[in-house]
């Protein structure tokens, strides 16, 4: 029988299932590494068209963040206050300073203000504010001390792994539903007892939470 | 022997080339992060405002329970504004109202609507404290119509807060009305003394 393989044939198979075994630690190794990448930077501030502080209008003067961001309890995205809701105090507030030319200009001509995105999650992960804010988590976890903010910037890195963080231990984070939107919250010495008991009467489902399918559908 | 060595190195070659050859093969595009499709807020080149977001059209009708109940949503019927809630009055209505006027009143007519908030503080002109008694003796519906229709330098606040919440507001001012001018009758008798207490009028 004539042979169809020479003999360095077995070297060669011999080394494809070593390289089959390489593949798939590099694989592991760089999907774990993924996880835990994002595509933009931590605690930067972002660039904006017109220098609005939220150390002064949620710091300073106190305003609630619903006041601007009104849909942020009801839907999945909080939602960019339009113009208008700029001019239910700047129609009589510093009228025609400088800072504010921006907003004016956008009054006047209809033209929305071109904000720039600060998060912004990959189009495959779907995301929903009115799910956490219903179930404790406070605006604090995720965004950190806006309230003492000049210029919004990513307080997380908001990676799979930073969200599974929480998804998987979802008590060690939760706070009542009166708190949420208190950004000094600081959580008490016996959290674990507290977040056990929310994850009871608030109905979290931890079962489904680290789920591929919660975030990726 | 020297043979053997070379085609070890050959195999390791060769190795290293099917490995870089399946990574290079398997997809490495971030298109999945940006997709064809606009997301909420992105930018569009198609529309002349620049945004992927469109204004309702003209005469759009509203499918929630309101769109239904002309009175309720304008807070008017034939013989002007309504003088009675439209809705029964609750603990948890009040609730829900103090909620939402902490929120959306309290910066300019203050959290016990003397009208003297933060941003008049800061400037904005003071609106007439709800306890004036021209406000005290109007109706309901004046409150939610100054909501949902603003008035004078006050902009509307309809965008913002739907028809159930302004009612919740209007009973709540109704309760701040009464509350500036509560005697001690008017509290429950199991929690006067308490109150007394905590005043230091009592010990
Ligand atoms: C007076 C209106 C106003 C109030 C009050 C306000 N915000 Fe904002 N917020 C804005 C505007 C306008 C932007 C967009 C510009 C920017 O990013 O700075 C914004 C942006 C943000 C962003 C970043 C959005 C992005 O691009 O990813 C976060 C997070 C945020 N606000 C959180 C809060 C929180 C939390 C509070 C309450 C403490 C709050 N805001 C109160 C007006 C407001
Ligand atoms: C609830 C009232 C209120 C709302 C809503 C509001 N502001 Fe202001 N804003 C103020 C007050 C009050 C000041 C400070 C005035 C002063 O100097 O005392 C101010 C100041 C500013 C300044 C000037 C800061 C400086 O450098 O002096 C900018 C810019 C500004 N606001 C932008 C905005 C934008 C953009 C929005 C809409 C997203 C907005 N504001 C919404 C009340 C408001
Ligand atoms: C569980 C974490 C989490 C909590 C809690 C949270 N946010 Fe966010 N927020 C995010 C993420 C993630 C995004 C980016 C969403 C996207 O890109 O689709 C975001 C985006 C935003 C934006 C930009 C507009 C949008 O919806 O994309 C604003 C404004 C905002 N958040 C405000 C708030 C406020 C106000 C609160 C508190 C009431 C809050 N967030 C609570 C995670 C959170
Ligand atoms: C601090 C805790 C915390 C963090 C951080 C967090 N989550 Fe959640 N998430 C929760 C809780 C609690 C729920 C509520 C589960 C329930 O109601 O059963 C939830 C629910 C969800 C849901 C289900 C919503 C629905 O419609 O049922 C999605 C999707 C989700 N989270 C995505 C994310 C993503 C994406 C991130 C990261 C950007 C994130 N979460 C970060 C705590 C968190
Ligand atoms: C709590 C929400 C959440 C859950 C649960 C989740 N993911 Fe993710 N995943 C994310 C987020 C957020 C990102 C995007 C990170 C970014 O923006 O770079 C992501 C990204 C990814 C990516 C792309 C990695 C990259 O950067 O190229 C893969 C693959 C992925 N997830 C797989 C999975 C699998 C498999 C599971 C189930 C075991 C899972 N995810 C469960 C939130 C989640
Ligand atoms: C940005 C500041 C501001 C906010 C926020 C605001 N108002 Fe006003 N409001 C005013 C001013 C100023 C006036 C007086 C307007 C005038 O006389 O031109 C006024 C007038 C009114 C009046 C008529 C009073 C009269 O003299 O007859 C009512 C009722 C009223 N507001 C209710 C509300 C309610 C309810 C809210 C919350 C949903 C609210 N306002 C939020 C500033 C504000």
């Amino acid at each position: 029988m004539p042979q169809y393989f020479p003999p360095n044939a077995n070297a060669f198979a011999r080394w494809t299932v070593y390289g089959g075994i390489l593949f798939v630690v590099l694989l592991a190794v760089s999907l774990t590494v993924f996880a835990r990448t994002t595509n933009n930077r931590v605690r930067v501030p972002v660039e904006q068209p017109i220098a609005f502080q939220h150390s002064l209008h949620a710091g300073e003067l106190g305003i609630d963040c619903r006041y601007c961001h009104s849909s942020v309890e009801v839907a999945a995205a909080a939602n960019i206050p339009p113009t208008e809701t700029c001019m239910t105090c700047h129609s009589q507030i510093r009228v025609g300073t400088p800072q504010l030319a921006g907003v004016y200009a956008s009054w006047e001509n209809e033209m929305p203000i071109r904000w720039n995105r600060v998060h912004d999650l990959a189009d495959f992960v779907y995301f929903n504010h009115s799910a956490h804010i219903g179930s404790g988590v406070g605006c604090s976890s995720c965004h950190g001390r806006v309230d003492q903010m000049d210029g919004i910037w990513k307080a997380e890195e908001m990676s799979m792994g930073w969200c599974l963080e929480c998804h998987r231990a979802p008590e060690k984070f939760l706070r009542p539903r009166s708190e949420v939107f208190n950004l000094a919250y600081e959580p008490p010495a016996d959290q674990l007892a507290l977040g056990h008991e929310l994850v009871e009467t608030y109905h979290i489902n931890t079962e489904k939470l680290p789920q591929c399918s919660t975030c990726h559908r | 022997m020297r043979r053997e060595r070379s085609t070890t190195w050959r195999n390791i070659a060769s190795s290293c080339g099917i490995i870089f050859l399946t990574l290079a093969l398997s997809a490495c595009g971030r298109n999945m992060f940006d997709q064809p499709k606009a997301e909420l807020y992105e930018a569009s080149p198609y529309f002349s405002d620049g945004s992927s977001a469109r204004p309702l059209v003209e005469g759009t009708v509203s499918r929630q329970r309101g769109s239904i109940d002309a009175t309720y949503v304008s807070g008017q019927d034939e013989n002007g504004l309504l003088s009675e809630l439209p809705i029964p009055v609750s603990l948890g209505l009040l609730q829900r109202g103090q909620e939402r006027y902490n929120i959306y009143c309290s910066p300019c007519h203050n959290y016990s609507g003397d009208g003297q908030g933060m941003i008049v503080q800061r400037g904005f002109p003071s609106p007439t404290s709800f306890h004036d008694q021209r406000l005290r003796d109007a109706t309901v519906g004046y409150f939610y119509n100054a909501m949902t229709n603003g008035f004078g330098r006050m902009l509307s606040y309809a965008s913002r807060i739907p028809p159930e919440d302004r009612w919740a507001i209007a009973a709540y001012i109704r309760a701040l009305q009464l509350s500036q001018y509560a005697t001690l009758e008017d509290v429950p008798e199991d929690i006067r003394l308490e109150l007394l207490q905590s005043q230091g009028a009592i010990r």
